[in-house]
């Protein structure tokens, strides 16, 4: 099976805001993107069981087809940059994501 | 394909903007891009130089995160050419903040500009956007709720207590209202991103809609752009029907992949952008490529707010704050380090109990960055680093806590470790001083009758 990283052009993390981080997955192409909604496994409760949150804690989750691109946001534990926080800028965490396995479709 | 609009205007009634750069001050504006899109009959220079990314420290402490140097170096980019184009120059939430102290600091620098060039007579506008938490309490005693955004609770005594310093987040009024007084130079307090980009569009006529996602794609400048580069130049257009918007730097281009994707950046939601007096709604935009190294964007919708409601960041001190590092390598003593951090916690706690003070341990290796999030944290490296936090009221009582939690690691008891002759290894055997630990206490929106009550402004002159 192929993994996420193979598939999608960008996938990353930030800010969106103080309070929660957004993630984008964004594919080349059309099919990648289908294939991967399809799939299911970017859906919100895949992205609970792997990141190990209760389902309140995504705040939206969008497919945006402009950008062809899967984007979903969560609730941070704490406000970016309290002590504690060691990503202030919420840009590192993706790294779950790039292993996921997309079944074929 | 039509021709560039980098060559020419591609409509009648247009306003181009060049955007230079998306975080003034933070990393400096790459000038060969700059430079190309000075030729290109820009009718203003626009940069934002705010942001939250930055975490709650810089407005608490009410300081820049970048040095004073490269403020500078953005300002006197941004200026020579403002002033040999003729053409007004517009910079929003300066020095990182937007605090009134970081307005003063970049009008300084802009009037010692203008003496070090010897610049002709020119006019300097700038708007306040900090809060007193006076004012906010006698909202507070007036039962006017400050409500939370993103889940937060409404504003109460004690938050508004523990905070520092307040500012509030300006729409285009401040700015429309400093072009209607002919200034050729502005310097915003807080404000949104786009605003600074809209003011000039919604002041000539355009469409509120466009005017505000003109604004959204251009205040990051080339991160609308492919392949990836930041700090380079971007052009942008605004007629009465779309949003233009294309590359300056030669090698890199705007394609519908680049600015849709930009659009959604760093945001919860694609679709929608808030401001002080409502929100566009881009479920219906368009994107299409115009030529080569341009896009053109229709259709956003401009929603206007049933109530005024301004939105509040705020930032309060938790304390003084040291830093420790320590390594681990032994196998055993990894797949135990909680443990570890446990024995050293339950020494702090020996010393000064249990409350009083914060102290924090990140596993680097481990879970440091994700937490309890990371699904691989039952599999650490070889290899850890633990940084250590120690936050208390004074510097020296921060600097024990952090030093007892660091030092005792080295004296872990656990009970079947091989080495006996200490549990890690340290880069330093010392903690070090880090800036006084703050948190965002405010992300909170709050009702205005008029949108400029919050946002005083001033002109002062310039060269000469």
């Amino acid at each position: 099976m192929a993994k996420l990283a193979d598939i999608a052009k960008t996938i990353r993390s930030k800010n969106a805001g103080v309070d929660k981080i957004t993630f984008d997955v964004i594919f080349t192409d059309a099919d990648a993107y289908d294939r991967v909604r399809r799939s299911g496994v970017l859906s919100r409760e895949a992205v609970c069981r792997l990141f190990g949150l209760a389902p309140d804690r995504i705040s939206d989750h969008v497919e945006f087809d402009p950008a062809l691109a899967i984007k979903f946001t969560i609730y941070r534990r704490q406000p970016s940059g309290s002590p504690g926080d060691a990503d202030v800028f919420g840009a590192q965490q993706y790294g779950p994501l790039l292993g996921i396995e997309v079944p074929e479709s | 394909m039509p021709l560039s609009i980098q060559h020419a205007r591609s409509a009648n009634h247009t306003l181009r903007i060049i955007c230079p750069n998306g975080h003034l001050g933070f990393a400096p504006i790459k000038t060969g891009s700059f430079e190309i899109g000075c030729r290109a009959e820009p009718d203003l220079i626009c940069a934002d130089s705010g942001s939250c990314d930055v975490g709650p420290v810089p407005l608490g402490a009410d300081i820049s995160s970048s040095p004073r140097q490269w403020q500078e170096q953005d300002l006197e980019t941004m200026l020579l050419a403002s002033r040999r184009l003729g053409v007004p120059m517009i910079v929003g939430s300066a020095g990182d903040t937007g605090t009134n102290s970081r307005v003063d600091l970049f009008v300084a620098i802009i009037q010692e500009l203008a003496r070090k060039h010897q610049l002709p007579k020119f006019r300097i506008g700038y708007f306040y956007s900090e809060v007193g938490k006076d004012a906010l309490r006698h909202r507070l005693d007036a039962g006017d709720a400050i409500a939370g955004l993103d889940g937060r609770l409404p504003l109460d005594e004690a938050t508004l207590a523990a905070t520092e310093r307040v500012v509030a987040v300006a729409g285009v009024h401040p700015y429309i209202k400093l072009l209607d007084a002919g200034v050729d130079v502005i310097v915003g307090g807080r404000s949104s991103d786009c605003a600074l980009f809209a003011a000039p569009a919604i002041r000539r006529g355009f469409p509120q809609g466009l005017a505000y996602l003109y604004g959204k794609i251009l205040e990051c400048a080339s991160f609308c752009c492919e392949p990836y580069g930041a700090k380079e130049s971007v052009l942008g257009e605004i007629t009465m029907d779309d949003v233009k918007v294309t590359a300056m730097l030669p090698e890199q281009r705007c394609t519908i992949a680049s600015v849709a994707g930009h659009t959604m950046y760093e945001r919860a939601n694609p679709f929608y952008e808030y401001f002080l007096g409502g929100h566009i709604d881009m479920s219906g935009c368009r994107y299409e490529q115009y030529d080569e190294r341009t896009v053109r964007v229709t259709g956003p919708r401009y929603v206007p707010a049933a109530e005024l409601r301004v939105k509040l960041e705020g930032s309060g001190k938790i304390g003084e704050r040291y830093v420790g590092i320590v390594g681990v390598r032994d196998p055993y003593t990894i797949a135990h380090i909680d443990l570890v951090t446990g024995w050293a916690r339950s020494q702090v706690e020996e010393r000064f109990g249990r409350d009083g003070y914060e102290l924090h341990f990140a596993v680097y290796g481990r879970d440091a960055i994700l937490g309890l999030s990371d699904p691989l944290r039952a599999a650490p490296g070889h290899e850890l680093a633990v940084v250590v936090q120690g936050v208390a009221p004074t510097r020296e009582m921060a600097e024990e806590v952090c030093m007892i939690a660091t030092r005792q690691m080295f004296y872990a008891r656990l009970p079947q470790v091989k080495g006996t002759a200490g549990g890690v290894a340290f880069i330093l055997d010392e903690v070090m001083p880090a800036s006084p630990a703050y948190r965002w206490t405010l992300n909170h929106t709050m009702r205005v009758d008029d949108p400029l009550e919050l946002f005083p402004s001033f002109v002062v002159e310039a060269g000469g």
